[in-house]
This record gives C-alpha cells, structure tokens and sequence, in this order.
C-alpha cells in the first residue's frame, strides 16, 4: 500500500501562544512548535498498516515553514520511509481553502496514493474538517474520525467516533481517513529510529515543484481575511478565601449575589 | 433582503438547540431560511419550532441515501448557487464542520470557521481558547460559517416558514457509506458545550470514584460535568469531558473549577466562561488568577457544602 500521512507543525499546546500584530498571522517565533499530538497517531495508524501489508510505503506530507522539518523529523524517526515538504514563502496566510487545494496539489505529485491519513482536527486551527476538503478537492471519498481503522482488501471500514454518536463507514480504496485521539498510543521514537531518520530522504517543494501558481494561495489572495486581532485583556482574579469551614456556603453567597443561584 | 441559508441539526424530530442560535444570528445578515436534509417525513415535526425562531423559508429535502454527509453538502450547494445567499450559517460539530468545509470547496466560498459571532462585515473568532479575539471577513460571495455553539442567545421571532421542496442532486465525486449508526442518547445531563452551568473536577479529585463529589454538585445545580487534561490521562474521567485545548472549548454562564491548577492547557478551554468559581488547597494554583470567586481548601469539604447550599435554596 501506498499511504501519505498529512502532518502539521503546531505551537505547543502548553506553551503561550500569540498573533503576530502585523497581519494577525500565527506569530510561529514566539512559541515552542512541535508535531501536532494528533497526526503522531496518525502516523502510527500508517505504520500499523505498513507492518500488516509487505511491500507498503509511508509518505510523510508537511506544509508550512523551514522549521516544520523538526516535525517532519519525528514522523519519519517514528518509522515513515519519506517526506514531502512543501515550503515558500508565498504560502504565508494562506486560508483554509487555499491550503486544502494546495495540499492536494502536493498529494497529486506522489503518483498512485491508496490512502490519505491525517488528524481530524490540528490543535492551533479550528477548522477540523481539512481532509474532508482535501478529500472533496481529490474527488475521493473521506472517512473521518476514525477510532478503530481496518483495510481489508480494498475496502477500508471505519469506526467514526464523536460526540454525537458512532457511525460505522466504508468504502473502496483509495480513500482519506482522519482519526481521532482514541485510535491507538503513537509509538517513540527509537533511537535507532532517530538515527535512521536523518538520512531518510526529505523532499522540500517549492509552489513552483507543486505545480500551484503562487496567485492560489497567500495572504493577498486568501478567501478569508483577518482584519484585527487583540489579545484580550486577561480575566483578572476576583476575591479569594481561606476556608473555614464555611467555604461552601460563602461560594453560594456569592452566586446568590451573582443571581447565578 | 438577503436569504441566509441554515442547516437545521435534528435528530428523532427533535430541533438541536445550535439550530435556533443560528437562526437567532442569521437575523443580523439577512432573513433566515432553514435547510432540513433527512429521510422521508422529518421536516413534518421540525417546522413549527423553525417558524418560532423566524425562519421565513423552509426547503426540504428528503432523502434515503447512505452517502456520508454528501446530501447536505450537495444541497447546500445547489441552494448557493440558485438562491445566491448572503451566507451559510452551519453548527459547529463534527459533522457541521465537515459539511461546511466541503461547501466551501465545492462553491469556492470563503469559509470563517468557529466563529463566536457574525455580522455583515464577517465574523469574529476566539483564538487559542480566547486567548485572542481576531476579526475576519470573507473575501467571496455567500461565505460560509460555522458557529461555535453556546455563543448566540436564543430569540425567538415569526417566520412564516414557507415550505419548498428541493432535490437531492447526484454526487459528483464517491462518497463514504453509511454501514451503521449510533447516536449518543445523553445521559440526563445536559451536553457539556450546550451547559450553561458546568462543574469540572481536576487532578486535585484523586480518583474516578472521588468524582462522584463534582457529579453530586452538578447535579444539583442542573450542570454538565467536565474533567482536566490531568484528571482524564489519570482515568479519573472519560476523555469525551474533556475540558480544554485538546478536548472541549466551553464557554457557560457558570464553571466551577474543583481542585484544577488551571494549566494554560486548561484555561484555554474555559477562560471565556461569565463567571468562574475556582476550589483548590494550593493558594499559589494559576486558575485563582482568572476565579471570580476562588476558596483555598479541600473541595471535599467545600463542594458538599455548597450543593447542600444550592439544594436548600432550590426547595
């Protein structure tokens, strides 16, 4: 099997994450950028795969800026065999469409893909739905938050998982599948794995490579535009208690007050 | 004035409550026609409350197709492009973002995704659990927004709910099947992103049988129960409770904090919470800088009191 594992470099999660005043763009210097936790299960979904099918094939797929190869890094030293690197400069500010038919884009240039594997929602965008578009821009069909994935043959089940319920999806390969933060434990890195991974061939694209005229994508041209941004004045503490005994009914005083209660 | 299209979320007849917060923002773009994709006979049940929430058109379109989502997205898209709408309001939900983002591929609209607010000059999102506030507008015609739930007090308004039947058109691209499903039947709880009261517990709780003290005083105040990142990695809670950036974005009237530190991780999901009450033994815990109201102590003693509290003032 063929699989690409689309991944995101994001701003950790634990770290304080800001925009940039200028164009309101992620401000990606001011904070620490790791794999996005989800596509690490997505790449060892891809690996759990390529372990139960000889002869399959694990393309790892980033776009984003220089530094996103830290996270290219880590997926290929969990064990993927290549990567794809779409990086310029013209791609900053690119909106969620743009970055969907981008993506495709890249995908297209892998040859014959039997399955597209990717988070279901990256944790610095909340647009949670980019390989269902990527998905709709391929004409294939999409399988999305995935908690249980099985190939078997050509046909690829899924179990969706969400808060509204289960629904259990098939359908013929080749196909795109997110999964969600149930689906497995993304394995280390090795250090053997680490090893490996620094002579594993990267290959970085230029829009040009990609075959996307830079008039597709970017700010000046973005579907959507961010017209202000302001962090918002930090809530600031209120009145604070010991407890002496009377912890509980002071709470309720106050929400009395607050005719909360 | 302007058609703004809105997908009517149901299920067993029943209307979703984002519905009507869509509804009540569509009103600020233009006059609200509600878009109801389902099997034979669900648009029967769903009307009148439409109409209370002034929806002006109704289009139906019914349909026993198996394809996953590709009904709605297609009949979204053959509305924008015979009725040229000003926008497209969709839920924010797994599958409401699903369909939105494939809406906007296939009518090439603009897509404002989670956002907490709309209005002619486009929408507004909460960025980094509201961290920021960033205003965004749409470059294209009829955009398409997705509306974070719990944002948009409901109003009711009369609609005359005219009825008109559309066509499900034939899918252009293969579609996953529907083999099965299972919808969540909620507990008796209210859902924790719907909650206008929410009691979360933390790390602080110490166990999955502990929490019964954060069950016992949501229950008492009619609230949804939410956990911690360190409570759910400790299997103290289920991870679909999650409150925070790698689980739920809330955003009630009241959220009570019992023995959380409050992790930028955390206050990420709840910081935009009206009123925040914070219970923990540690006074230097980071979620007392945000608390309106915060008691230094053991949530033991401090959380049976105050639903002792909440239950003899309720009677």
């Amino acid at each position: 099997m063929n699989i690409v594992v689309l991944v995101k470099q994001v701003p950790d999660t634990y770290s304080e994450r800001k925009l940039s005043s200028g164009d309101h763009t992620l401000d990606r210097d001011a904070t620490d950028a790791v794999l996005d936790e989800i596509d690490e299960r997505a790449v060892e979904s891809a690996l759990q795969l390529k372990e139960a099918n000889d002869g399959s094939e694990v393309t790892v797929v980033a776009m984003g800026p220089d530094r996103a190869t830290d996270a290219i890094r880590k997926a290929l030293s969990m064990g993927a065999d290549k990567a794809v690197h779409l990086s310029d400069e013209a791609l900053h500010g690119s909106c969620a469409v743009q970055t969907t038919k981008a993506l495709a884009k890249v995908i297209g240039t892998l040859g014959e893909v039997d399955l597209i594997l990717a988070g279901n929602e990256a944790s610095d965008g909340r647009i949670g739905a980019i390989p269902a578009m990527v998905a709709d821009v391929l004409g294939l069909p999409s399988l999305t938050h995935a908690r249980e994935l099985t190939v078997d043959g050509s046909t690829v089940t899924v179990r969706r998982e969400t808060d509204d319920g289960v629904t259990v999806l098939s359908t013929e390969l080749p196909a795109v599948v997110s999964v969600n933060e149930k689906i497995n434990e993304p394995r280390y890195p090795s250090f053997k794995g680490i090893m490996a991974a620094k002579k594993k061939p990267v290959t970085t694209l230029t829009l040009a490579d990609a075959g996307i005229d830079a008039s597709e994508v970017g700010l000046a041209s973005a579907l959507t535009t961010v017209t202000s941004s302001q962090p918002k004045p930090p809530k600031s503490g209120g009145e604070k208690v010991e407890d002496e005994g009377d912890g509980g009914a002071k709470i309720a005083q106050f929400l009395v007050g607050q005719k909360l209660i | 004035m302007a058609e703004v299209l809105v997908l009517v979320d149901h299920l067993d007849g029943e209307i979703k409550k984002s519905t009507f917060e869509l509804l009540t923002a569509a009103r600020a773009l233009g006059e609200p026609s509600a878009v109801v994709v389902g099997p034979a006979g669900s648009a029967g049940k769903l009307s009148e409350g439409l109409k209370a929430h002034g929806a002006a058109k109704i289009y139906i379109a019914e349909t026993d197709s198996s394809d996953f989502l590709t009904p709605q997205v297609s009949v979204l898209a053959s509305l924008v492009e015979s009725k040229d709408p000003a926008a497209v309001l969709i839920g924010v939900s797994a599958d409401g973002k699903e369909i939105a983002g494939r809406l906007a591929i296939k009518t090439n609209s603009a897509l404002l995704g989670d956002v907490v607010g709309v209005s002619p000059e486009g929408g507004t999102h909460s960025v980094f659990g509201g961290a920021f506030i960033a205003e965004a507008k749409a470059n294209t015609g009829h955009p398409v927004f997705t509306l974070r739930p719990g944002s948009v007090e409901v109003e009711q308004a009369d609609g005359a709910g005219a009825e008109e039947t559309v066509e499900v058109p034939a899918a252009s691209g293969r579609s996953a099947t529907v083999q099965s499903r299972e919808p969540v039947t909620g507990g008796d709880r209210p859902e924790l992103t719907e909650a206008s009261v929410i009691v979360s517990g933390g790390r602080g709780v110490g166990s999955a049988e502990q929490f019964s003290v954060v069950e016992g005083l949501a229950d008492s105040l009619g609230a949804a129960v939410g956990a911690s990142r360190a409570a759910v990695d400790s299997g103290f809670y289920p991870h679909q409770f999650q409150v925070g950036q790698t689980g739920k974005t809330v955003s009630p009237q009241l959220y009570i904090a019992l023995g959380i530190s409050g992790a930028i991780q955390h206050r990420a999901g709840m910081q935009t919470s009206k009123t925040i009450i914070a219970v923990n033994k540690d006074p230097e815990a980071p979620i007392f800088e945000i608390a309106d109201f915060g008691v230094v102590g053991d949530l033991f003693k401090v959380a049976p009191q105050l639903q002792e509290e909440v239950t003899k003032r309720k009677n």
